[in-house]
Parts: C-alpha cells; structure tokens; sequence
C-alpha cells in the first residue's frame, strides 16, 4: 500500500481554497442573525394561548426541525420560484441564509425559551407591581436577564452553523468546499483539496469551542445555578 | 396537484428502501462508536483517552458533509485502494461523525453519576469492571436516553447527504425528476419533506418516551 500524498498539491491549492473563507464565514454569520432575530419570532408565537394556534406552531416547528435542511435547502431553492402566486426567485446565497436561517431558528427560538423560563416568577410579578406595560416588562426586566445566560449556548450554535454552511455549495454557494470541489475535479487532486478544507474547519472551530467554554464557565460562576441546568440542554445539535 | 403528486410518488419511493437502510446501519454504528469512544474517554490509560480524543474532536470539529466527500474521494486516493461502496462511505461517515458526538454524551453521563456510587461499590469489594458494569453504567444509560433520541433525529436528517455521493435514495430520485422537470419542484421536495418527517414521527416519540423513562423515580 503506497500513501499517495502530494506536498506540491497541497500548497498550490490552499491559497486557491482559502478564497472561499470569506464566502463561508459571511454566510456563517448571516444565517446565524437571521436565525437570532427569527428565533424571537418562535418564541411569541409559542406564547400564544389560543390552543390550535399554539399546537400548529408547535407543529410547525417539529417539522422544520426533524426534516433534512438539504432538502429545505433545495425547497427554498428550486421549488419556491415555481409555486403560482407566492414565488419568489432568490440567488444561492439568499437561500441559504433563509433556509439555514429558518432551520437554526427553531433551536435559537428553544434557547431562548429555556432562559425566559429561567427568570424567576418575582421579576414577572414586581414588574406588574411597579406597574410596567407588557414591553417595558419584556425590553426593562426579562429578556435583560434571560438572555446573557444563554449566551454560551447561542455560541455553540453558531459553531454547528458554521459546519452546516457548507452544505449549501450544493446550491452554488462557492465557499471553500465548492472551491475544493472545483480544484480537486480540475486537477485530480480530491485528497489533497477536501483534507484542506477539513483542516480549515478544525482550525476555525476547535478554538472558537474552547472560547466557548470558557466562556461558559465564568457566566456559570457568575449566574450560578440557572446556567448551569441550561447547559445540560444544549448539548443537542 | 393531485396528478402531479401521482406521478411524483412512486418516483420517490423507488429510493425508499436506500435511505432506510442507510438509516439503520448508521444508528447502529454511531451508537456502537458512541459506547466504545465514551468508554475509552473515562479509561484510566492515559493514551487510550488522548487517542479518542484525538478522534472525537477532529469529528466533531468538521463538519459531516465535507467527511463525507473526505471518505468517498479522498481516502481512496490516498491508499490507492478504495471504498468503492459507497453505502459503506455513507454510513461509515454518518456514524463516526455522531459516534464522535454521542460518546460525549456518554463520557458526560458517565462522570454524571454521583461520586457516592462509585465509593459504595469500593466498599463492596467490586472489582473496576463490574462497578462499571453492575453499578455506573446503567445509572448513566437511563441519562443518556433523552438525548440519544434527538441524536436518532439528526441521524435520520443526515441520511439525505447520501445522494451528494451518488447513492439512490430518496433526494436522489427526487433531484432527477425536478432536473427533467423544473415545474414539478415543489411537489418533489415538499414530498420528500413530508416523507422524512413521516419517518422522524416514531422518533420524536420515541424521544419523549426516553424523557420519561429517564425522568421517572429521580428525585430532581
């Protein structure tokens, strides 16, 4: 068994590759505002208390979150532009904002939920007793406090978005997997172009994972015991 | 409507058969690499945890699809011998990615279980295999059971980058029929959305199940 590795390869094609970063990381961060803000959207659709809305919304969101966000990728894609009436045709980057942004809003909007549940029922009853409207409650006294908390967890999302992104070079968002499709089919060279782009993953989000963490552990000291039993939560992807 | 979803249907289900069973061995797999990977990572052998956890974070550091490709091209080009089976690439790549997630999981129940339990069964005189056997290890299975279900869900999710390699399952089919005819798109996909969430149903239940099992009788 001979190992079939090129240096020469490899360093004519990581500058090449590395032009797409800016692609990936940019779309990293406007999936994950798109999903920040639509989480928020979730989060007061669930609090309607009229039933059949609430279970439809509950619904709705299972569904987003339990089907493939390849498959939403193309929908939004391919698909939207054909349905009559409602179509709108979008660029590959566009969709991949709405549809990893829709996707990823759905957890967001959970996180968000678990730290609203984490204010203590007082805040909610002192505000009423010093006679705050509904907004002033929400912008003054609960969301300051519900969400610093899960900060952390909003921080280990934006890492998994990170590794979801490439997933839209199947709609032609040329980030640095597309690159390295590209040079690997052009010159033959997969191995050399994919373990580059592996490389740029690890490189990128392993320390971005220990800054989260650290980070975690001082909000931990410093919101003490809430933080703590969200953590346990979020560790599913 | 109703004549394209006729046409569409039995087009789709031809893949049905690929994505189950891409589905079943995946899970299989990444709970067995889960088990062994979180075992290895609590060992006492300093060499065996480094080395796992060499493996847990460069999977969990990547993302799926671009270990998918890395197993499906690269790695044949690097032996000059390959995975040409591009079922064993599939699931190969689906279930190290979230075996390396799930025995996180596991390494975190496993140290979860109260230090008082393991000192109990020293005092017992078991020997370190049967603490963990008889003692730890089915305490700490009832904690993982929540969150082993929402990973099947992920799982279940992942299976549709198959087709990225050329395996004919579900999308595969579907991406054929919208390539021939663009205006039947929202059929197919929608179709295919319905289909995953059909198949993710049991799941979401199963995972509720396992919410209640590992809730039941622990004072929290």
């Amino acid at each position: 068994m001979n190992i079939n590795w090129k240096w020469d390869m490899f360093f004519e094609a990581f500058p090449y590759i590395l032009q797409g970063i800016w692609v990936t990381v940019g779309l990293t961060f406007a999936c994950f505002l798109f999903a920040l803000l639509f989480g928020f959207v979730w989060v007061f659709l669930r609090r309607i208390k009229f039933k059949p809305v609430n279970w439809l919304v509950t619904w709705v969101m299972e569904f987003i979150r339990s089907t493939p966000p390849l498959i939403q990728l193309f929908f939004i894609y391919y698909a939207w532009p054909m349905i009559p009436g409602i179509g709108v045709s979008l660029t590959s980057f566009e969709s991949a904002i709405l549809g990893l942004g829709i996707h990823f809003s759905t957890y967001i909007g959970e996180v968000y939920r678990s730290g609203i549940e984490g204010v203590d029922k007082g805040q909610w009853e002192a505000s009423t007793a010093l006679n705050f409207s509904t907004r002033q409650k929400w912008t003054k006294i609960i969301l300051p406090q519900a969400i610093p908390p899960t900060i952390p967890m909003l921080g280990n999302y934006l890492i998994i978005m990170f590794k979801e992104v490439p997933l839209a070079s199947t709609i032609g968002v040329v980030g640095i997997l597309a690159l390295a499709q590209t040079y690997g089919t052009d010159n033959f060279r997969m191995l050399e172009s994919y373990t580059i782009v592996a490389l740029i993953f690890l490189l990128l989000s392993y320390p971005s994972a220990i800054l989260i963490n650290k980070l975690e552990k001082k909000l931990n000291r410093r919101f003490d015991k809430k933080a703590a039993i969200q953590e346990n939560k979020g560790a599913v992807v | 409507m109703i004549n394209a979803i006729i046409e569409v249907f039995p087009v789709l289900m031809r893949g049905i058969n690929i994505t189950i069973t891409v589905f079943i061995f995946s899970a299989i797999f990444s709970y067995l690499f889960a088990f062994i990977a979180g075992l290895c990572r609590v060992s006492n052998n300093k060499f065996v945890r480094g080395g796992t956890g060499v493996y847990v974070e460069i999977f969990r550091g990547t993302s799926l699809i671009v270990q998918l490709f890395w197993l499906y091209y690269a790695i044949p080009m690097l032996f000059d011998v390959g995975i040409d089976n591009r079922l064993m690439a599939g699931v190969l790549a689906i279930s190290l990615n979230y075996g390396a997630y799930m025995s996180e999981i596991v390494r975190g129940s496993i140290l979860a279980v109260e230090k008082g339990q393991t000192e109990a069964s020293i005092a017992l005189n078991l020997s370190r295999a049967q603490r963990m056997r008889i003692v730890i290890f089915p305490q700490a299975l009832r904690m993982m059971l929540p969150e082993f279900g929402n990973y099947l869900i992920q799982i279940l999710k992942a299976t549709s980058l198959v087709s990225l390699i050329g395996m004919t399952d579900i999308l595969y089919h579907g991406n054929i029929l919208r390539s021939t005819n663009l205006s039947a798109a929202p059929t197919v996909y929608l179709l295919l959305l319905i289909f995953y969430f059909i198949m993710a149903l049991p799941l979401i239940f199963l995972t509720r199940k396992g919410e209640q099992i590992s809730k039941r009788g622990v004072a929290s």
